[in-house]
């Protein structure tokens, strides 16, 4: 054994320098990498990459009862000025001066009115789990981690719709799952699926939590023990091919621990949804989601190539990785977009890119949203949209604006007072109904700069001026930062959603107007004191149409019930898009809340095909979050 | 029967109406220069795309819809291109309105004269002002004016050019374009012209629609077009026509506007500038073309007393409400909306059903005058009346009218004798009064020896012109009417029979009046609970009695609707007893009018109605559409293939002869 004891040194010697070797590379990295992620939170300190920033307790870093880290947070200081807490995200640590005006002067808010939250969850208001006794049993025997306590389920009940947190801000706990299972590897859900069938339980599929279409809410009819079943411990990147430029994942990594460690690497997958701080590499596939830098990478039916997914009935996967396959239907689509009600995917192959040399961000305004819409097309049409395009309305630029952090030279303030003057009164543009367009350009360096120049000139066609990368990149910047903003209007009588569509080209316009338009119609009728704010934004271009996302927010002060009333609207807002040439969604999915409209969208044929593939593969509903059908 | 729900909130009598405000007085105060030469502000739509009229031609012309139409229309017909933009062009050149402000300032001023010297009042309801000073900022606004007179439009210009609102770009007839110098007046002041009929001309639809259309979206200005269609030369509100309307909904259906608003608006007169030449048109005396110098002629006119004139601008009816539930707009989602589409089977009845409603609101609205009620009275006594006995009946019907919802304008501190004499007095052309009795005549008549045919002709224009005011109040009447008769004809108390009878009436009359089409139960209701309101009726659970005093109430509403059943009776006789296989279509009015003289010299029919050729139209147009009279195209020649037997047992319904029953209606 003595002589094991020598070798054995070594051995961990030779580990100890790799270790640290690995955390060199890592701090240069940090400097190097370019991807988007300078705008998101940085995870954690230095702890190694291998280490999950996912904790089976979420709630010890992120909220329980609202979104993101606990430590990141809006708020009016006692001087009344709208601060950003933390230390994660760039605005950490800023003042916004211009926030509060517009905060009161859009909604008609107060400071003075505040509608706090209940500060922490009442356990006892959690009702106590209905396990499945043989069930855990078999759990506990297989080895496999579990929890059935109240904080773990509770954070497991519900996504990120306004009604979702509504409630458990008030405090009202509804149906949550009685119990938590955190599978680390692929067999260990093959396992759950077995014991799920065998003991008839019921499973619901949980990834990054940031469902915003109530798919994580449990069936009230449901009346089997529910299972959550948290795929945050299945987060490494299994292997990477070099060769073909693809890794092989399990599917509960996190968007931003995904793209650090490729970008450790070298490579990147390009697949950045809003929401990839938190949401899961499966998660994004049971939904079809979309990424902002789909023009260069594609949405995630363009990314993934091989998917593992273990149903009731066995696992299913294709047997070979080529890039193409014409073998009947695909069957890739049965599994994107199931949300979880055809079975877990556990693992996923999908390409990667070597990480772009150069990186840029810029902006356009346009003198009126017309103008801008006209462009965005001119630009679909020329096929040379950059890495992502978008464009905001009025009212959301000037939100943007009014998200500007304090300057500290007068110098910038003097340039911006500048700016607009040049804007507003040389060019003429009306400073109520210009719009601006986001930009982000990324690829070699000299091709970069010639497709920016491409852009701008199709731009300036439709009386769009250059207007800094700055605001582009602060425009990129408030995706990540605005899901934090509806905790502050929460806590002020302010509530608000999103919601997105995408539509034809020729209908963009008439549907955005309709739609804003409707909603303040709607809360007028429905006793709304204050008109809303009803904004919307053109996210992503396609060859034939776009995608478009609404904002919506209202004063709720004076409602009895004011989730009601913002269910109304947002209702009648959908029937407005279905009936604009609008789809259902495109890329939020369908859960619970949008399922009336399922029907009406693909036919009665279609939505039997989809209901005769779950008869098939899960005919004792195990995975029944009762999303879809 | 259908659900026998509790009766609707649809009941006129709950309906609050406005007052008014008489327009003329300010103009009688103050210079009508300077009226025509105020400053004119008008109120603008919120999402307006200001571009001025000569633009909009251009715009047209590009539209993606007749870009389409134009490639469409020349692959077919083998011209070019170029060739069928031009033919395109034309139209729109026939086609397009010039509105200019000037044009509108010389018609103020000239209008205020003639208006000051016709009208003693001309009557707007203010509120209804300020309502459509609302609509006009938030939506593209329709305005649907009913239409008696040539007079309509011009006033209309006239009431928003003084209420300072934008002022309204007019579909009119092409007749008026013959009149070269007062065509071109009125293109500038926002009338453009259709044609008549333009069936089968895809060009010219797709210019005539994209061009309202385009007005309607930019809001250039509010499109104002007549529902009905044409002057209804009865004062009775005419079937609307649907294609208007589904052009200026469309822009809604398809997205490309949140909403349009509907303003239905009514206008009655107390007295009708072309009353006679109405009647005479009626009865087969052709209507003089549209010239200049018969305009010029009928000035004329100018110097006689037209009484008060009542316009008033209804509550703003959202396209978007009206169709909520009803049209999916989706079914828009499939195809490019510049693609022309015919309207869907349910978007056709849509219109039909929004249309009749709109109409039902124009007919609400209308201000009635009591000469209404003076020549209902006196159309059901051929023989006259004392003005003792008159007065007396005058007074019951006005309590009648009123409680059935009427809009009276009866005045206030007057008494009833003294309305009485001041309407005979306003329309005393059509009266002959000695010693206190009060008489239809024409006062001019004994002057040449007449034959007894001209002389029939010359009563039925007394009668007819008379008719046209009773006309007025049918709608109010209409519905109790029916009631009565089919109570009378049922031979039962049974709720049932008479529901049949009833139902059968109101289909075999809904060409002649506005019946919203499905809406047979919630007519009878209404009939129902008016009836029994007025102490009429006793409504059971199944049976409908008369109460002891319900008699002259019934008795008088069967004669209202008497004219009516014995006109659709003599024209069903017509065509069973004096027709061949060969009737063509054209030969029919005359055939029918020359019958009925025939019975009216032999003394066997006193109805002066039944030669009116709107009610010999009304009943083909009821019989082609129960199948009773087929159309027949041979060459260009339209024959009429009559089923006697069918005719035959409808007038014997018609009758009271046979009682309806089901299996006779099936039959059908």
């Amino acid at each position: 054994m003595a002589s094991n004891g020598s070798s054995s040194s070594s051995r961990s010697q030779h580990r100890l320098r790799i270790i640290a070797g690995h955390l060199q590379k890592r701090t240069e990295d940090q400097h190097t990498s370019l991807s988007a992620q300078n705008c998101r939170a940085e995870s954690p300190g230095s702890s190694p990459s291998r280490q999950t920033p996912v904790p089976r307790r979420r709630q010890e870093i992120m909220k329980w009862n609202g979104w993101g880290y606990s430590d990141s947070r809006f708020l009016f200081n006692k001087k009344g000025q709208a601060e950003f807490t933390g230390k994660r995200y760039r605005l950490s640590g800023l003042i916004l001066p211009s926030l509060k005006d517009w905060f009161e002067g859009t909604f008609g808010a107060s400071l003075q009115h505040k509608s706090p939250a209940t500060s922490s969850l009442n356990v006892s208001a959690v009702s106590p789990p209905n396990l499945n006794e043989a069930f855990s049993e078999d759990l506990k025997a297989a080895g496999l981690l579990a929890s059935h306590d109240a904080e773990d389920r509770v954070f497991r009940a519900h996504g990120h719709c306004l009604h979702e947190i509504f409630a458990l801000r008030e405090g009202r706990i509804g149906r949550v799952p009685d119990m938590v299972v955190w599978p680390s590897c692929h067999s260990d859900v093959e396992k759950i699926v077995d014991l799920a069938c065998k003991h008839n339980v019921c499973l619901i599929p949980y990834g990054g939590g940031t469902s915003v279409s109530s798919a994580l809410e449990c069936p009230q009819e449901e009346t089997r023990c529910i299972v959550s079943l948290d795929t945050s411990q299945m987060n490494r990147i299994l292997w990477i091919d070099e060769k073909n430029l693809t890794a092989h994942v399990e599917a509960g990594i996190i968007g931003q621990d995904l793209e650090r460690q490729l970008n450790e690497r070298g490579y990147c997958t390009g697949h950045e949804p809003d929401s990839m701080e938190f949401s899961s590499l499966g998660g994004w596939v049971a939904t079809r989601a979309s990424g902002m830098k789909k023009n260069i990478y594609g949405n995630i039916e363009d990314l993934v190539v091989h998917i593992k997914m273990v149903t009731p009935r066995g696992v299913i996967e294709k047997s070979c990785l080529g890039p193409r396959m014409s073998t009947g239907p695909d069957i890739h689509h049965f599994i994107m977009g199931s949300e979880g009600t055809l079975g877990v995917v556990t693992e996923v192959t999908m390409k990667i890119r070597p990480i772009p040399e150069y990186q840029k961000y810029g902006s356009v305004v346009f003198p009126n949203f017309q103008q801008g819409v006209a462009c965005l097309r001119e630009v679909a049409r020329q096929r040379c949209a950059p890495a992502s395009i978008r464009l905001m309305d009025n009212e959301q630029f000037q939100f943007g604006h009014a998200l500007k952090p304090q300057v500290s030279s007068i110098f910038t303030s003097f340039l911006d007072g500048l700016k607009k003057f040049y804007i507003t009164k040389f060019k003429g543009f009306d400073p109520h109904h210009l719009c601006v367009a986001t930009l982000l350009f990324e690829g070699d360096r000299g091709k970069v700069l010639q497709h920016e120049k491409q852009v701008y000139d199709i731009a300036a066609k439709f009386g769009g001026l250059a207007a800094g990368e700055d605001n582009g990149q602060r425009g990129y910047m408030l995706t990540f930062v605005i899901a934090y903003l509806r905790d502050l209007g929460m806590d002020y009588y302010v509530i608000d959603e999103s919601f997105e569509t995408s539509v034809p080209w020729d209908r963009v316009l008439d549907l955005c107007r309709n739609v804003k338009e409707r909603i303040i119609r709607e809360c007028k009728e429905r006793g709304v004191q204050f008109p809303p704010l009803s904004t919307c934004r053109v996210t992503q271009t396609y060859d034939a149409g776009a995608c478009v996302y609404f904002y919506f927010a209202f004063n709720y002060r004076g409602l009895s019930d004011p989730v009601h009333v913002y269910e109304q609207v947002e209702h009648a807002a959908r029937e407005e898009i279905l009936a604009n040439g609008g789809s259902l969604s495109h890329h939020h999915g369908v859960g619970k809340l949008r399922k009336e409209w399922m029907k009406e969208s693909v036919s009665g044929v279609g939505l039997g095909m989809i209901q005769s593939v779950k008869e098939f593969v899960d005919p004792q509903n195990i995975f029944g979050s009762r999303n879809l059908l | 029967m259908a659900s026998r729900a509790l009766y609707s909130p649809r009941h006129p009598m709950l309906k609050k109406r406005d007052d008014f405000e008489d327009i003329l007085e300010e103009r009688r105060r103050y210079s009508d220069l300077r009226y025509a030469l105020k400053c004119y502000t008008p109120t603008l739509y919120k999402g307006l795309v200001p571009c001025k009229a000569s633009v909009l031609k251009t715009i047209v012309l590009q539209s993606d819809h007749l870009q389409y139409v134009i490639k469409q229309v020349s692959s077919e017909s083998g011209d070019s291109p170029e060739c069928v933009t031009e033919e395109a062009s034309l139209i729109l050149d026939e086609m397009a309105h010039r509105l200019q402000l000037s044009t509108i300032r010389f018609f103020a001023f000239t209008l205020s004269k003639a208006f000051k010297c016709l009208f003693r009042s001309v009557c707007v309801n203010e509120e209804g002002i300020q309502r459509l000073q609302q609509a006009v900022q938030e939506h593209p606004v329709v305005l649907l004016p009913s239409h008696r007179s040539y007079m309509d439009f011009l006033m209309m210009s006239y009431i928003l050019y003084t209420y300072d609102l934008p002022l309204p770009v007019i579909a009119a007839g092409m007749d008026f374009m013959s009149m070269k110098f007062v065509g071109e007046m009125l293109r500038m002041s926002g009338a453009f012209f259709i044609r008549r009929s333009f069936g089968g001309d895809k060009l010219y639809w797709a210019v005539f629609s994209e061009y309202v259309k385009t007005m309607l979206r930019n809001g250039y200005a509010p499109i104002e077009f007549f529902l009905e269609g044409t002057r209804s030369r009865t004062c009775k509100s005419l079937t609307p026509k649907t294609g208007l309307l589904n052009i200026v909904m469309e822009p809604f259906f398809k997205g490309e506007l949140f909403d349009v608003n509907l303003v239905p608006v009514s206008i009655s007169y107390e007295r009708i500038l072309e009353e006679s030449l109405y009647a005479r048109e009626l009865l087969g005396v052709p209507k003089p073309k549209e010239s200049t110098s018969g305009l010029l002629k009928a000035r004329r006119v100018l110097s006689e007393d037209y009484g008060s004139m009542h316009v008033y601008f209804g509550q703003p009816v959202s396209v978007r409400s009206l169709a909520e539930r009803k049209i999916n707009r989706s079914q828009y989602n499939l195809l490019p909306r510049h693609i022309p589409q015919k309207p869907s089977t349910d978007t056709h009845e849509f219109l039909t059903d929004a249309g009749f409603r709109l109409v039902r609101m124009q007919e609400e609205n209308m201000v009635l005058k009591p000469w209404v009620l003076i020549a209902t009275l006196l159309l059901h006594n051929p023989d006259g009346l004392d003005l003792s006995s008159l007065t007396e009946q005058t007074d019951w019907l006005r309590h009648l009218a009123l409680a059935f919802g009427a809009f009276l304008d009866w005045p206030d501190h007057e008494s009833c004798t003294e309305v009485i004499r001041s309407s005979l007095a306003l329309h005393r052309h059509l009266l002959s009064i000695s010693a206190g009795h009060v008489q239809l005549s024409a006062t001019d008549s004994p002057q040449v020896q007449m034959s007894a045919e001209e002389a029939v002709f010359h009563r039925a224009v007394v009668v007819l012109s008379c008719a046209s005011y009773r006309n007025q109040i049918l709608h109010v009447f209409l519905r109790p009417a029916l009631l009565a008769v089919a109570m009378q004809s049922a031979n039962s108390s049974r709720k049932d029979d008479i529901y049949n009878c009833f139902s059968f009436l109101r289909n075999m009359f809904s060409n002649e009046f506005i019946l919203c089409p499905g809406d047979s139960v919630q007519d009878f209701e209404e009939a129902c609970y008016l009836l029994m309101k007025r102490g009429v009726l006793q409504v059971l659970e199944h049976e409908i009695v008369m109460s002891a005093d319900g008699h002259s109430t019934l008795a008088f509403l069967c004669t209202v609707l008497d004219p009516f059943l014995q006109g659709y009776q003599v024209v069903c006789r017509y065509l069973c007893e004096e027709t061949n296989e060969n009737l063509t279509e054209k030969e029919f009015i005359p055939g029918v009018r020359d019958f009925a003289l025939k019975l009216i010299l032999g003394g066997r029919l006193t109805c002066f109605e039944v030669l009116s050729s709107d009610l010999q139209k009304n009943v083909l147009a009821a019989l082609l559409r129960l199948n009773a009279v087929r159309k027949l195209k041979v060459g260009d020649q339209v024959t009429l293939k009559v089923n006697k037997i069918a005719v035959n047992s409808l007038e014997d319904t018609l009758g009271g002869k046979i009682s309806t029953q089901k299996p006779m209606l099936a039959r059908l």
